[in-house]
């Protein structure tokens, strides 16, 4: 081992308590990249793979019935591949021992065998027997969630018929990854279930014998997809179809592709801002510390150390705490996104999540911060080499100091001693006070970006579901039915009020852009469904015309007066235009909006709903339930409360989970930067302490200079810290805008105060930490060395 | 050659200017002067008199702002110091000259052993860093730290770090300045040990006198210029020198 590398050991040893610091710094941006990298690439690699080994369609359609000999005619269509005909159908469900209603959705599948397409991995059991009509599969979730096995057995009304199913096995599919209810933003898997049935049982069940209602299928390779759509459209038109669509509109592909695309934004933007903020950070204090080091680095030199020998001492010494930081932030990375797998296979049912962290982000990161290290290390090591050594090795002349403009400002008694010297130290050095300033600002500012998610997402929840969805239960009905229902509703155990509506599948088309989504037609003020302006007061609906969300409007690059090209996708299936007269901001979703009374002309029909939303005694729940189970028109029963509760437990886990790690990354950043300023400060000023020690003052003075400089950076760091951290804010939220959801951008006082409690903590702890070093100062030995 | 004598450095119109703040200082205002090889040399001269300036300059670690300062190695090779590159400087100073400074400027972080082995690792025929130590008498202090030993051995240290390359010349920058009389002593016999038995070309500066009484030759510097040249019939040895 050569002299100078152990040097570079030793020194690497005293400098541990700093070098851990900015280790520190560059592990939290490393960790946020790969984190984010490594659930983003297990997510999209388990989800591809599982699509390809079961076989998940690519185009899906609705029909209302059609015969199965319609199969060999669609197959025809030029760019088809497979085609998988099914029987589905809305079913109510209950459980010996559970109360609340349950809502599933059955399908079929070939007796006794796979299906082509949309193949289903048994975790037990097996499929139905050929020829039993009462045996099913069931979802994992569901079986999970109330600790089913295959033998048990479950009560289902099928078509209005009252049926005993027994479980022969329980599977996962790749359509039903998310595992949601149809018009439900969350999977709630007590009261949600996916079921298989053998075909033939379904289809007597549901009087489709010989016919189908909905159809899989893949495209041939190089095929023209929106040609096959509109060949099948038109093919199906005749028996009820509602427009066949792609993955991209097929619900759990949907949801798993804005969770994707919610952690692409998180590994790109959030490491970015960490690494950039780090890097800064790095390149700051590596050029201190090389500072620091001037007379060894002069000594050398004297000696006949070459600069380019000296570049590789000093670039080592930064290396070995970026790797250092870098190791210490892949193996958190990758210890977080394992935690995180958790979590995901709660909410996204992959047989398998394999977490792997691809190399090109270990790769990026490692050269992110050894190039802000060397960048930093290399500027100062050229400043303090590109002097001749004789006059690096004498102590640099008194630096020019004068009176500030701020001192002038302030009345002489008030500042005193001490005030002078910090005041002017850090006018003296008015680029090195910048960059202290920035590096807490910078991280005042993740701190705020941090505790800015965690109140925007509870601002976000409260708004949806306090104020736009008033309503305790979601009844929908198997069919338009007629408006009268209501009244048999109102009648209903613990019923205090109902409104209607009615929702009609549609395609808005403005100009090339188009939406599938579905308009839905409320009472013109709707009490218990509101929907908010942008001050959040309740709007009426317009009398004519269709309001939009603000981010659907904005997705379809329409303006209030545009007029939108609806087709709508159920009875007549006309193509109409309606205007756009009213925008809506709504936290969650994407909603289209009319009074239900238009609606109703729109489809040329009498005052007909979908569904209704019940305000109820919440003491009665029971026996509502027991009631609205005997309702036979009812196909499903959605409860308010539970799925807000199930946003709020998604949010919680992942979201909050991820901001929480924010927080507690932006709080070691604060303390590494603060930490490694004052330690900086306290060796630039070493011999200025000793001598004002050895003068007669007080180690409680001495330490109110030092202690008065790093408050003053912290103070006037805290406001810029705050302009930061709403600039962060405001890129997150334009980055987090998706159709599932859009975070509002809330700062609360809380933000605010996290923001600068978190680096006036800092701040305080560093401070202990130095003057306990203050108190540890040879201050002979320190006066006697030339600097 | 100068009366018979060898020169090892040769300079002429030496002027050196420092930038101090708004004021410009003339540190050396044309000096011409030669070294011969061989000799203990005695810079002698009070604060500002321009004498460290002066062995910065020689030993490659400044420039001069006008004027020439030429070395002449043993192979008899003439090096122009005052136009070398900041890289030429660097090998000047790696493979002919050993600096002993004031404040010894010892890496704190290094044994005494490893303060000399730095510097040997990159020459071209060191002696082993124990025989330099044994030849300052620190050869049972091997393995301590700077932080161990009292200033005298952190100067002798700073001798053996300086000797330890076999250097054609060894310029020291007032050894004993922050030295006791008796670790003073003990210094200057190294170094008079040095040039004797290793025939290495030494130059003190120091402001004392009475150190002059050792040399070969004291050159005598004031204001920035040479004031005298006195040459000694006889070397003083340095264990006799009082102060």
């Amino acid at each position: 081992m050569l002299t100078l590398d152990r040097k570079l050991v030793r020194d690497l040893w005293r400098l541990k308590g700093q070098g851990l610091a900015i280790a520190v710094v560059i592990a939290s941006g490393v960790m946020t990249l790969i984190l984010a990298v490594t659930t983003l690439e297990a997510l999209s690699g388990s989800r591809d793979r599982f699509y390809a080994s079961h076989h998940f369609a690519e185009v899906f359609a609705d029909v209302k019935r059609a015969p199965l000999g319609l199969v060999d005619q669609l197959q025809a269509i030029e760019g088809v591949n497979l085609v998988d005909p099914q029987v589905r159908a809305a079913v109510r469900l209950a459980l010996p021992g559970y109360a609340d209603p349950i809502r599933g959705m059955m399908l079929s599948v070939p007796d006794g065998r796979q299906p082509t397409l949309n193949r289903l991995q048994l975790v037990a059991g097996g499929l139905p027997e050929p020829g039993r009509d009462d045996q099913v599969v069931v979802s994992d979730a569901f079986a999970e969630a109330h600790g089913l096995a295959p033998g048990d057995a479950l009560e289902a009304i099928i078509d209005g018929r009252h049926t005993t199913l027994r479980l022969a096995g329980v599977a996962l599919s790749p359509e039903f990854l998310y595992q949601a209810a149809p018009t439900d933003l969350m999977p709630d898997y007590r009261r949600y279930a996916v079921i298989w049935m053998n075909e033939r049982a379904l289809a007597s069940a549901y009087g489709m014998r010989g016919a189908f209602n909905h159809l899989s299928l893949t495209l041939q390779a190089g095929a023209d997809e929106k040609r096959v759509i509109d060949a099948l459209d038109l093919a199906l038109a005749r028996y009820g179809g509602t427009g066949a669509t792609t993955r991209h509109d097929q619900q759990s592909h949907r949801f798993i592709e804005e969770e994707l695309n919610q952690q692409r934004i998180q590994a790109t933007v959030l490491p970015t801002i960490f690494l950039a903020v780090s890097a800064f950070l790095l390149n700051v204090v590596m050029g201190r510390i090389i500072q620091t080091q001037r007379e060894p680095l002069a000594v050398l030199k004297a000696f006949g150390y070459t600069d380019g020998e000296l570049a590789r001492h000093y670039g080592l010494m930064a290396g070995a705490i970026v790797l250092a930081g870098w190791a210490l932030g892949v193996a958190l990375g990758a210890w977080a996104a394992g935690g995180l797998a958790g979590l995901y296979r709660e909410y996204f049912r992959f047989p398998a999540l394999v977490f792997r962290v691809p190399a090109w982000a270990l790769a990026l990161s490692l050269a992110v911060a050894l190039l802000a290290a060397l960048v930093g290390t290399w500027h100062a090591v050229w400043q303090a080499v590109s002097r001749p050594p004789a006059e690096a090795m004498r102590p640099p002349a008194p630096a020019r100091f004068r009176r500030s403009w701020l001192e002038r400002l302030l009345p002489g008694a008030l500042l005193g001693h001490e005030g002078r010297i910090i005041l002017r130290h850090l006018s003296r050095h008015p680029a090195k006070a910048g960059f202290s300033v920035a590096g807490i600002a910078l991280s005042a500012g993740l701190l705020m970006m941090g505790a800015y998610q965690l109140d925007a997402v509870d601002a976000m929840i409260d708004q949806q579901y306090r104020q736009v969805l008033r309503m305790d239960v979601e009844l929908t009905f198997t069919e338009a039915t007629p408006a009268r229902a209501a009244g048999e509703l109102r009648h209903q155990p613990g019923v205090l009020a109902v409104e209607t509506w009615r929702r009609v599948p549609v395609t808005l088309v403005h100009g090339h852009r188009r939406y599938r989504t579905s308009l839905l037609g409320m009472e013109p003020e709707p009490a218990l469904r509101q929907v908010l302006d942008g001050a959040g007061r309740p709007q009426r609906l317009p009398e004519e015309g269709v309001m939009l969300t603000r981010h659907l409007a904005d997705e379809l690059g329409a303006r209030l007066g545009d007029t939108l090209e609806v087709a709508i996708m159920e009875g007549q299936r006309r193509r109409v235009g309606l205007s756009l007269t009213a925008l809506v901001d709504e936290p969650l979703g994407v909603g289209a909006y009319m009074t239900r009374e238009g609606l109703n002309a729109l489809m040329r029909e009498g005052p007909a709903i979908s569904g209704a939303w019940l305000l109820v005694d919440p003491d009665r729940t029971e026996a509502l339930n027991a009631a609205l189970w005997e309702m036979p028109g009812v196909a499903s029963i959605g409860l308010l409360r539970e799925a807000e509760r199930g946003i709020r437990d998604y949010m919680d886990e992942t979201i909050l989970v991820f901001a929480l790690v924010f927080v507690a990354i932006a709080t070691s950043i604060s303390f590494g930067v603060v930490y490694n300023n004052a330690r900086i400060a306290f060796a630039e000023r070493a011999r200025e302490l000793a001598t004002l020690q050895v003068l007669g003052y007080t180690r409680a003075e001495v330490a109110r200079i030092l202690l008065g400089e790093i408050a003053l950076l912290t103070l006037a760091a805290i406001p810029l810290g705050w302009a930061i951290g709403i600039g962060f804010a405001r890129l997150l939220n334009q980055a987090f805008s998706s159709d599932l959801f859009r975070i509002p951008l809330v700062l609360t006082p809380q933000a605010f105060g996290i923001a600068a409690g978190g680096v006036l903590a800092a701040s305080l702890l560093v401070g202990l930490l130095v003057v306990r070093r203050l108190g540890r100062l040879d201050k002979i030995r320190v006066l006697k060395a030339v600097e | 050659m100068e009366n018979g004598k060898e020169v090892v450095f040769a300079t002429r119109g030496l002027t050196r200017l420092y930038r101090m703040g708004d004021v410009t200082i003339p540190a050396l205002q044309g000096v011409d002067l030669a070294l011969h090889r061989g000799e203990l040399l005695v810079m002698l001269g009070a604060s500002g008199s321009g004498k460290s300036t002066l062995l910065n300059i020689l030993g490659g670690l400044d420039s001069p702002t006008e004027g020439e300062v030429h070395y002449v190695d043993a192979e008899g090779h003439d090096h122009d110091l005052s136009h070398a590159s900041q890289r030429e400087l660097t090998r000047f100073r790696r493979h002919h000259v050993g600096f002993v400074f004031q404040f010894y400027n010892l890496i704190s972080s290094l044994t005494a052993r490893e303060n000399v082995a730095i510097v040997t690792e990159i020459s071209r025929d060191p002696m082993p860093p124990e025989a330099a130590l044994a030849l300052v008498g620190l050869e049972a202090r091997l393995d301590h730290f700077p932080s161990q030993l009292s200033g005298g051995e952190q100067q002798r240290v700073a001798i053996a770090r300086a000797v330890a390359k076999q250097p054609d010349v060894l310029l020291c920058d007032e050894p004993t300045g922050a030295l006791d009389f008796r670790t003073g002593i003990r210094v200057l016999e190294v170094l008079e040990r040095v040039n004797r038995e290793t025939g290495t070309t030494v130059a003190i500066i120091t402001h004392n006198e009475v150190i002059g009484e050792m040399a070969d030759r004291v050159i005598r510097l004031r204001d920035g210029r040479v004031d005298e040249i006195h040459v000694n019939p006889r070397r003083r040895p340095a264990q006799d020198l009082r102060w």
